[in-house]
């Protein structure tokens, strides 16, 4: 790993926060604010990586007033497969009150008023948010180090999670952070399937926390896809609430729509091309589109499409774990993994603790990764104090394995691109993981599990091809994860749609865990607490 | 994806290097980023919006352009006002409101399905959810 060790950097510091995106920086400016000393590094650039840096999103910004809280939680009971947790949502819904309105005050976020003169602080626009939260964690004196990919974890002696190494891909130099406690902040993954802002979404700190011994779970819950016009990367399938989907000859497609009718799309788009308008927009609703979310009409305004009145082709991208709600298991109540030392929060954990199996819009995800993130960054400054600055002297190990170290006969360095379209190939099509089937996804599976041998075996690269490698990988990992789970659970929950199991089974009324790297396991989760209850 | 880096409007302030989450650009030679990997631009539109000079294009499709795309010349882009609209969108740069001050979306109905008979479609501008989601 360290080929020119002159050129190396090596930091030390109390917590080390890995991604920059909504729950890496919530978590790096609370462990700073807690007095602990921070580095916070990111695959790209903290302030545009990531889903939310280039879009907008909703807030699950709820007073705190009893029943409207209430109804917020109990609106989607039924939609998660009673999977999410009261107690979570509580938290949840607390502290996402708490960071909006600090966001409001204190990091100055131009809020739209409404006619009542206060705030409307129900939705972030994503370029504004991202360039306030890097001003303010770096005004809390965190370190960042961007264009920097972590590589691996490092692990002491006794198995904790001691720091981590990677790569800075405009020096060309590698680098290690010794630290007291590491927050993985990675993202979900989407698959390289150019989802508005998630090809750094590559399912990068999943592999490395499994690789330490964590587990995970939700992961059946990954068939995340979201309208774009054809040609184009720009998701944002509410607005197609207001359209109607046509065949290519200009006959409506019955049954299709953004909501309730996606798996129609899905269905159609297997054997022609789908055409939507948007035409039940009213002008002052286009209006309104327009400022709530100026990127959507890019792809229109560009090619000269008029997007109310044109009939323009669309397609589902897989939006995976980004938008689904599997993830790293959480071990305790502030992001805690069952590895010591190493925290999660947003979309690498899983969100089934308050939304179950489905999410549909970005409200609830955007409020779990300020929230977790806000906790596990306060956890990691409190882990750190207690090891000590001793712990920055550890011996420590690193804990990668595939494509970093692998157990035969390194193969060609661009092999990860043969990896990629594997993954590709057996992830992206509707009819593997979108509209689901055991006898589909069981030789998917087979071919993800044959890679993934030849893959520990020969995959290695070094510098920029290692972190391509490494996330072609992670990729590997995370697909194999998801069908090992989404054939465990024979039923349909959530967003989880079997067609050969189209019921939900009362006996499968709990979580799974999934686990391993070589030899998958899964296991109903004997941590769930406070499920919602199925009410008839 | 990234199509254009125009050499007059460009001040060589690297802020597209350094923002890109791809890591699509390098500096170039004379100064002037160059469009070194293409294939890695997730088409985001972030280069975009931190140009604080208006001299890069992202192009909304997923794929390179055909060489003799109007979308690849600067003269048709700056005719048209593409050139700087997605910053001018978002209200960046000096003098400008922030998008984010006056970013009420519309009240979102319930998804309409396609077919169905009109009173089991909403009627648009009906429904409870206001802003993005």
């Amino acid at each position: 790993m360290t080929d020119s060790p002159t050129d190396n950097l090596t930091l030390t510091t109390d917590v080390l926060v890995i991604g920059g995106g909504p729950a890496g920086t919530w978590a790096a400016l609370k462990a700073a604010r807690a007095g602990a000393d921070v580095i916070l590094a990111d695959k790209g650039y903290c302030g545009t990586s990531g889903p939310t840096a280039s879009g907008g999103t909703g807030v699950w910004y709820v007073p705190p007033l009893e029943d409207a809280r209430e109804a917020a939680m109990s609106s989607r009971d039924k939609m998660g497969g009673y999977l999410a947790d009261r107690d979570w949502m509580r938290r949840v819904l607390n502290q996402t009150w708490d960071n909006m309105n600090e966001l409001a005050e204190e990091g100055k976020y131009p809020f739209p008023v409404g006619p009542d003169g206060q705030q409307m602080r129900r939705g972030l626009q994503g370029p504004e948010y991202m360039r306030i939260q890097r001003r303010r964690v770096k005004r809390a004196g965190v370190r960042i180090l961007d264009h920097s990919p972590v590589l691996e974890l490092l692990t002491d002696s006794s198995g904790a999670v001691a720091g981590a190494a990677g790569y800075r891909r405009q020096e060309g130099t590698h680098y290690t952070v010794r630290a007291g406690a590491v927050v993985l902040a990675t993202g979900g993954c989407a698959f390289l399937s150019r989802a508005l802002g998630t090809n750094v979404n590559t399912g990068d700190g999943a592999l490395m926390a499994a690789e330490v011994g964590a587990e995970l779970s939700g992961m059946e819950f990954s068939t995340a896809y979201a309208i774009a016009p054809e040609f184009s990367t720009v998701t944002k399938t509410a607005y197609y609430n207001f359209a109607t989907f046509y065949h290519e000859d200009g006959s409506v497609l019955e049954g299709a729509g953004s909501q309730g009718g996606r798996s129609v799309i899905a269905r159609a788009l297997l054997n022609e091309r789908v055409f939507c308008t948007i035409d039940a927009a009213t002008p002052e609703d286009q209006a309104a589109m327009r400022l709530g979310q100026v990127n959507f009409f890019l792809p229109f305004d560009r090619m000269g499409i008029n997007p109310f009145t044109d009939r323009f082709p669309v397609t589902l991208l897989l939006e995976g774990t980004v938008r689904g709600t599997g993830g790293v298991h959480v071990a305790g109540d502030h992001g805690e993994t069952s590895t010591p030392g190493l925290y999660v929060a947003g979309d690498v954990a899983t969100r089934e603790l308050i939304c179950g199996g489905f999410t549909g819009g970005g409200s609830h995800n955007s409020a779990w990764a300020m929230s977790s993130g806000a906790w596990a960054g306060q956890a990691a400054a409190r882990y750190a104090t207690t090891v000590g600055h001793s712990a920055r002297g550890r011996s420590v190990r690193a804990a990668g394995e595939a494509a970093l170290r692998p157990t035969g006969t390194p193969g060609r360095p661009d092999a990860y691109q043969d990896v990629v379209s594997v993954v590709r190939d057996e992830v992206h099509p509707y009819d593997t993981n979108y509209l689901r089937h055991g006898d589909r996804l069981t030789p998917a599976l087979e071919t993800l599990n044959d890679t993934w041998r030849e893959l520990r075996s020969s995959l290695y690269a070094t510098d920029g091809d290692a972190v391509r490698a490494r996330s072609a990988a992670a990729m590997v990992a995370h697909a194999r994860w998801m069908y090992t789970s989404a054939l465990a659970r024979t039923e349909s929950r959530g967003m989880h749609k079997r067609q050969d199991y189209r019921e939900l089974d009362p006996a499968q009324h709990h979580r799974l865990l999934v686990g391993g790297l070589d030899e998958l396991w899964t296991a109903p989760s004997p941590w769930t607490r406070d499920l919602a209850s199925v009410v008839s | 994806m990234i199509e254009v880096v125009s050499t007059d409007r460009c001040i060589e302030c690297d802020k597209c290097v350094e923002v890109c989450p791809t890591n699509v650009f390098d500096r170039g030679a004379d100064g002037i980023p160059v469009i070194a990997r293409q294939s890695d631009c997730q088409t985001c539109f972030m280069c975009e919006a931190y140009c604080p000079v208006d001299a890069l294009f992202v192009a909304p499709t997923a794929e390179p352009l055909e060489a003799e795309s109007p979308l690849r010349d600067e003269g048709h882009l700056v005719a048209t006002g593409l050139l700087g609209s997605y910053r001018k969108g978002i209200g960046w740069g000096h003098g400008r409101t922030p998008g984010a001050l006056v970013a009420v979306g519309p009240a979102l109905p319930p998804a309409r399905i396609s077919g169905a008979p009109a009173s089991a479609s909403p009627q648009p501008g009906k429904g409870s959810a206001p802003l993005t989601a």
